[in-house]
């Protein structure tokens, strides 16, 4: 970033080796913005990898990054949801970005987007399909399970008995807006509600969890890279 | 009897835990109306005994299920604990 | 699944020197859990035939399939049969049964019968579930905790390991003691980020051994923080499949300072045993009623 504008953006997949990819995007965003790292001021780093950067940086938290990049998109958000791989946030945010309240489900894949890759998994359908495929479902279906693992084996079970396949999807979409929408609940859901997150990007979850909320859920155009932004604009801001 | 429903997971203990000899003396009942979720009902045990117990729908979600109840701020006395008479039942978290 | 490590055998047994036609009563107790389905029958009290069976998508069959294969070779039929008590988590669905009672009233009746009325704590470990029981002298429960909302602790949570390393079930415990040197325990308790770390490790250069070992001691760690909330009074016993891997049970005892008892009968059957017991003294209350 320089002076507000974005000037790249990058996304690598983890995988197994933080460090690598953590190393790969940094090189590769400064590649694409034309910068060479001796000119780069302040670096802010966010993510449950934060501690893999291995240049000089400050570390801030990710509900502080989401707060500040979500304000920075949308200034009428109060409410913000991210929901990752390993991690699922509600935060209350005030107008200047300052996180109020936060509450988190972590440790556990039910709440993350793991559960939703997992049960991709099952159906053999790209995850990145998945949304579209429930949003074909005619009929709702309960989900007992509540743990990633033996919904694997409840999606294969419905399978089994030849339940069609964008019911099974849209009751995983529904299963994981619940948990979430319980989680934000707790520090109170406030108009605007913004999604970030990888989860963002999947219509069916977003779907279920406006209909859960009862309230219109605004998504940006790169969900994914809204904690990155935050804590470019917490680095800026501290310059 | 103390009987603990709920369950631990990667995130913490959720559990609620009922002494259910407070529950066998117990005429009024009131838990089960005083839950907004409706996570309380009375059961026949494999003693036939009249105790309360939490709803086989609720057992594995409690965490979500108390969430109302539990706020971030402004937590107030858990209804349900109002409501007995005996306080026979205990939150974990 | 694709491939199936896990597999227990199904079996069955019969005493060989009990005559059911002397008996005044017998008795049979169905367990139909979500992996396995146990039926045990007694006469007179006495242990007459068992059998365990996979459960599979239809609890009544499996019920059914349960009963069947016990009576195998005994000339018994179920008409034969005074009284059947169903239970586990098919138990509603044990048509020929009279009554239901929940495992955890059986697991602790039957798990009596087998330890001997010493048995104050039982830790049961199924495919699908944690379970912990204190019990008094009688069998009778005082305290008891059920998990099966989380895989972590249970047979699925340890078949998901032995699939990710492919590694027999059965071979799990003991090899997770060929490590020179016991590792920490993995540090996720959720199945799905354990099996991220595991991959993390093996990738380091971890041997699939002391990945193991790794997991075994995170598993029983995790079992033993259970125990926390009912607490552990001697004597302890353990049951289910998990109780078949030392690899947990040996660290389990390690962590708790306690031993469990050995079992006169295979544990697995401590459900159907309970139910059965139940059916005993039912069939003989509603005889002195009669």
């Amino acid at each position: 970033m320089e002076g507000g504008k974005i000037l790249s953006q990058t996304k690598v997949l983890t995988g197994l080796e933080t460090r690598q990819a953590v190393e790969a995007a940094f090189e590769e965003a400064l590649r694409t913005a034309g910068v060479s790292k001796n000119n780069v001021g302040r670096i802010v780093v966010t993510g449950v990898g934060k501690q893999e950067f291995p240049f000089e940086h400050v570390e801030v938290s990710e509900v502080k990054a989401d707060a500040r990049g979500v304000i920075f998109l949308f200034p009428a958000a109060r409410t913000v949801i991210d929901v990752g791989a390993e991690e699922g946030r509600g935060i209350k945010c005030s107008a200047e970005g300052k996180v109020v309240d936060f509450t988190l489900n972590e440790k556990c894949a039910a709440g993350t987007g793991s559960f939703t890759e997992a049960m991709a998994r099952a159906l053999e359908v790209p995850v990145e399909k998945l949304g579209g495929l429930s949003r074909q479902s005619t009929q709702a279906i309960p989900m007992n399970a509540q743990c990633a693992v033996f919904a694997e084996s409840e999606v294969v079970s419905l399978l089994h008995a030849k339940t069609a396949k964008p019911d099974i999807a849209r009751a995983v979409h529904e299963a994981i807006a619940s948990r979430i929408s319980s989680m934000v609940r707790k520090i109170g859901v406030e108009k605007e509600v913004l999604l970030i997150g990888g989860l963002a990007k999947n219509a069916g979850f977003v779907d279920a969890l406006k209909t859960d909320l009862g309230l219109e859920v605004f998504v940006p155009q790169e969900p994914e890279f809204v904690g990155a932004l935050g804590a470019a604009l917490i680095a800026e801001g501290e310059s | 009897m103390l009987a603990h429903y709920g369950y631990k997971d990667g995130s913490g203990d959720y559990y609620i835990s009922i002494d259910t000899d407070k529950c066998a003396i117990c005429a009024d009942r009131n838990c089960v109306a005083a839950c907004p979720a409706g996570v309380f009902e009375i059961i026949t045990d494999d003693y036939d005994e009249k105790t309360a117990s939490v709803a086989a729908e609720h057992r594995k979600k409690l965490k979500y299920s108390c969430a109302p109840c539990k706020p971030n701020v402004q937590r107030q006395e858990l209804p349900c604990r109002v409501a007995c008479p005996f306080q026979a039942m205990t939150h974990s978290w | 699944m694709s491939r199936e490590f896990w597999r227990w055998k199904e079996y069955n047994w019969k005493a060989p020197d009990l005559d059911w036609r002397s008996a005044a009563g017998i008795t049979a107790g169905i367990d139909v859990g979500s992996v396995s389905s146990q039926a045990v029958i007694l006469t007179d009290g006495k242990i007459f035939a068992y059998s365990s069976q996979r459960t599979g998508s239809d609890s009544p069959e499996s019920a059914q399939r349960a009963m069947n294969r016990a009576l195998d070779g005994t000339g018994m039929s179920l008409e034969n049969i005074q009284f059947v008590v169903g239970t586990g988590y098919g138990r509603v669905n044990v048509p020929f049964a009279q009554k239901a009672i929940t495992e955890i009233a059986c697991h602790a009746r039957g798990a009596n019968f087998m330890y001997g009325p010493t048995v104050r704590t039982i830790l049961d470990m199924g495919g699908q579930d944690c379970k912990a029981i204190r019990c008094d002298e009688k069998g009778k429960v005082t305290s008891f905790l059920m998990n099966d909302k989380c895989a972590a602790g249970t047979g699925r949570g340890m078949e998901v390991f032995a699939d990710l390393l492919s590694i027999p079930i059965e071979e799990i415990g003991d090899l997770s003691f060929t490590v020179e040197e016991e590792p920490p325990p993995v540090s996720c308790t959720c199945v799905v980020f354990a099996k991220s770390e595991a991959l993390r490790l093996l990738r380091r250069g971890w041997a699939k051994n002391k990945v193991v070992a790794a997991y075994c001691a995170a598993m029983a760690h995790r079992v033993v923080t259970l125990l926390e909330r009912t607490g552990v009074e001697k004597e302890f016993a353990i049951t289910g499949g998990i109780g078949k891997n030392r690899g947990v049970v040996e660290r389990i005892e390690k962590e708790l300072k306690v031993k469990a008892m050995a079992p006169s009968w295979d544990t697995q059957i401590a459900g159907a045993l309970g139910a059965a017991l139940f059916a005993r003294a039912l069939l003989e209350k509603s005889r002195s009623v009669n």
